[in-house]
């Protein structure tokens, strides 16, 4: 049952302090000439404002762009891996969207499906999400039409909300939340006290906080239109001005596709796990030189097929969860949103 | 601009079967512009043209996807024609293969349909940078050899490799570029800092001299790199040292042959 409470800025950076003297790092949307990135914070006044969405998601913290998983050394005829584990950095991921926070649930579907990724399951663990609900969105945004919504509490531990000025509503929804909110209990109260007649948190009313993502079409359906549609016309069409970069996959807070590369010097080498995009032409590229995706077409289908059709029936969650980015940065204009529109009325 | 000029004349190609295909702007997202590919005459209200249309069109004239669309018709204002006539300098595009729809300036749109026209329509304008773009450069060039690679250090580290700025670049069409050979593999994969160097020095070298400087990268990259900057730095080098290429008929300093060149070694 969640509990909620109410919490002002300047016990939310006393919240800080704690978090960080108990060990713990704070990754929050920081404004990087002008580009909005998740980095470790020192206090509120570090954290970006008047954004509707960050430039990358926030899965480098539990997936990163690259990362070292092994090193090797080749000792005559033998080998030595060296595969330490390192342990993951106690972290607090503050300030993501709620759709940020739902795309969490996709990446653990991946990376546990059929081997469990230790490397991304102890980050994930180890990770406790503050999110913002969104009192803004903008054309790009999507998120009710694929099962979320502005104030979805859906991967957060802490959702906050917005209320004025000074004033939060705190939605304590998990174990990991309680441990935060028990960890600092003064910091938190039952009614907002700085105005009189303050508001009661369990009263408060959040949809008036929130901003309004008008539903475009029925993930279902659409999931269900996807299966005829495999031979259709349509992904040439769309992807007519495809660059065939990864920029929508890298933004993407749920696409998982990673490479793995060594870079080996003399006789020591490192092996590392990268990411990947399916709009590559190395994508799917076989040993033989045969790509049975060869154009960016079937790229395409792959990538929408995959999110909304392949998830939901494999791993029963979708691969998308309305955040936009990929339309917003797409050098193309490639709006996803506009495409499955287009898709749902497609014969 | 004169977008009624420019449909009428877009109709008529496609009308008499000139061209098969207008590649050209189209209303965006987010009020921006888009690439729009127009095959029918009844189309042809979907282009647009205004202050927005930056995006370097002749990038989809070396595309697979599009050539198989027939022969094309091309919006092109100045940054565009001369992309395209850097691509025929290079035996990327044949001549007569093309209509380029040259927008000036001024609006004022001409038809061209052929390399000698091309060339003289972009030799009235000379192709200078922005007075925003002249003082970053030599606010760099201003800086100590340490800052610069401090400068280029920061910057890059922020790349997360999604090759935005190959894939938007008209004069990157190598079919198979570097960082696709990976018998070796020449280029580092993962995004770490050195990885990013060795791509964007490598691609600043490849383009080296034939950079049209539209400052599509830059435009492309989502992680705001203004990799321009690169590639501006090394024309200007090339032309103090190579000469510039109005000077000649089809002429690009890196792949030329000269018996009277001013290097020993090539003779």
């Amino acid at each position: 049952m969640t509990e909620r409470k109410i919490i002002n800025k300047a016990s939310l950076d006393e919240l800080f302090n704690k978090l960080k003297s108990g060990g713990k790092r704070i990754i929050a949307p920081r404004d990087k000439k002008g580009k909005i990135i998740f980095e470790e914070i020192s206090s509120l006044k570090d954290i970006a404002s008047d954004y509707i969405q960050t430039t990358l998601s926030p899965k480098q913290t539990v997936f990163p762009r690259y990362e070292e998983i092994l090193s090797y050394q080749f000792e005559n005829r033998n080998i030595k891996i060296d595969k330490e584990t390192k342990k993951p950095v106690p972290t607090v991921l503050f300030g993501v969207r709620p759709c940020d926070a739902r795309s969490l649930s996709t990446l653990n579907a991946v990376f546990t499906w059929d081997y469990i990724d230790t490397s991304f399951t102890s980050k994930l663990e180890n990770t406790t999400v503050i999110s913002i609900s969104c009192s803004k969105s903008d054309e790009y945004c999507f998120c009710t039409s694929v099962g979320g919504s502005p104030g979805d509490t859906a991967g957060s531990d802490i959702l906050l909300t917005h209320l004025d000025n000074d004033n939060f509503l705190a939605e304590i929804i998990t174990e990991k939340g309680k441990a935060i909110l028990l960890s600092a209990p003064e910091l938190f109260s039952d009614k907002d006290k700085s105005a009189s007649g303050g508001k009661d948190a369990p009263a408060v009313e959040k949809e008036k906080y929130l901003a309004h993502v008008k539903p475009y079409f029925d993930v279902k359906e659409l999931t269900n239109k996807l299966t005829k549609l495999f031979n259709s016309d349509i992904w040439e069409e769309q992807s007519l001005r495809c660059l065939g970069c990864g920029t929508c996959a890298f933004v993407c807070p749920a696409c998982t596709c990673f490479d793995i590369q060594d870079e080996t010097n003399g006789n020591y080498g490192e092996r590392f796990m990268c990411w990947d995009s399916c709009a590559f032409a190395l994508f799917t590229l076989h040993t033989s030189g045969h790509n049975p995706r060869e154009t960016q077409a079937p790229r395409w289908r792959q990538r929408l097929i995959h999110k909304f059709l392949y998830q939901p029936e494999r791993l029963s969650v979708y691969g998308c969860v309305g955040c936009g980015r990929c339309s917003r940065a797409c050098p193309a204009d490639m709006n996803l949103l506009e495409h499955l529109v287009e898709i749902m009325e497609a014969q | 601009m004169n977008l009624q000029d420019l449909k009428t004349k877009a109709q008529k190609l496609l009308e008499s079967n000139t061209v098969n295909v207008i590649i050209g702007y189209g209303q965006g997202s987010g009020g921006e512009v888009r690439p729009v590919f127009i095959r029918k005459p009844a189309d042809i209200d979907k282009l647009v043209l205004n202050d927005k249309c930056v995006q370097n069109l002749a990038v989809y004239l070396t595309k697979h996807e599009i050539k198989k669309l027939g022969k094309p018709g091309i919006v092109a204002p100045l940054p565009v024609t001369r992309a395209i006539y850097q691509l025929m300098l290079e035996k990327q595009i044949a001549d007569g293969e093309i209509v380029v729809l040259g927008i000036k300036n001024n609006g004022i749109i001409t038809e061209l349909t052929d390399n000698k026209s091309i060339r003289s329509f972009i030799s009235d304008v000379p192709s200078e940078l922005t007075s925003e773009e002249k003082a970053r450069l030599s606010e760099i060039k201003s800086l100590s050899q340490q800052d610069k690679w401090r400068y280029w250090d920061e910057e890059l580290s922020a790349c997360i490799k999604c090759y935005a700025c190959k894939s938007s670049c008209p004069l990157c069409y190598c079919s198979r570029c570097t960082i696709e050979c990976n018998q070796p593999q020449w280029i580092s994969v993962p995004s770490h800092l050195l990885g990013n160097m060795e791509w964007h020095i490598m691609r600043a070298m490849h383009l080296a001299g034939r950079c049209v400087n539209c400052g599509e990268c830059a435009r492309a990259c989502p992680m705001g790199i203004p990799l321009n900057l690169l590639t501006q730095r090394l024309s200007e080098v090339i032309e103090k040292t190579f000469g510039t290429s109005e000077s000649a008929e089809a002429f690009y300093p890196l792949s030329t042959f000269n018996v009277n060149d001013k290097e020993d070694f090539i003779r």
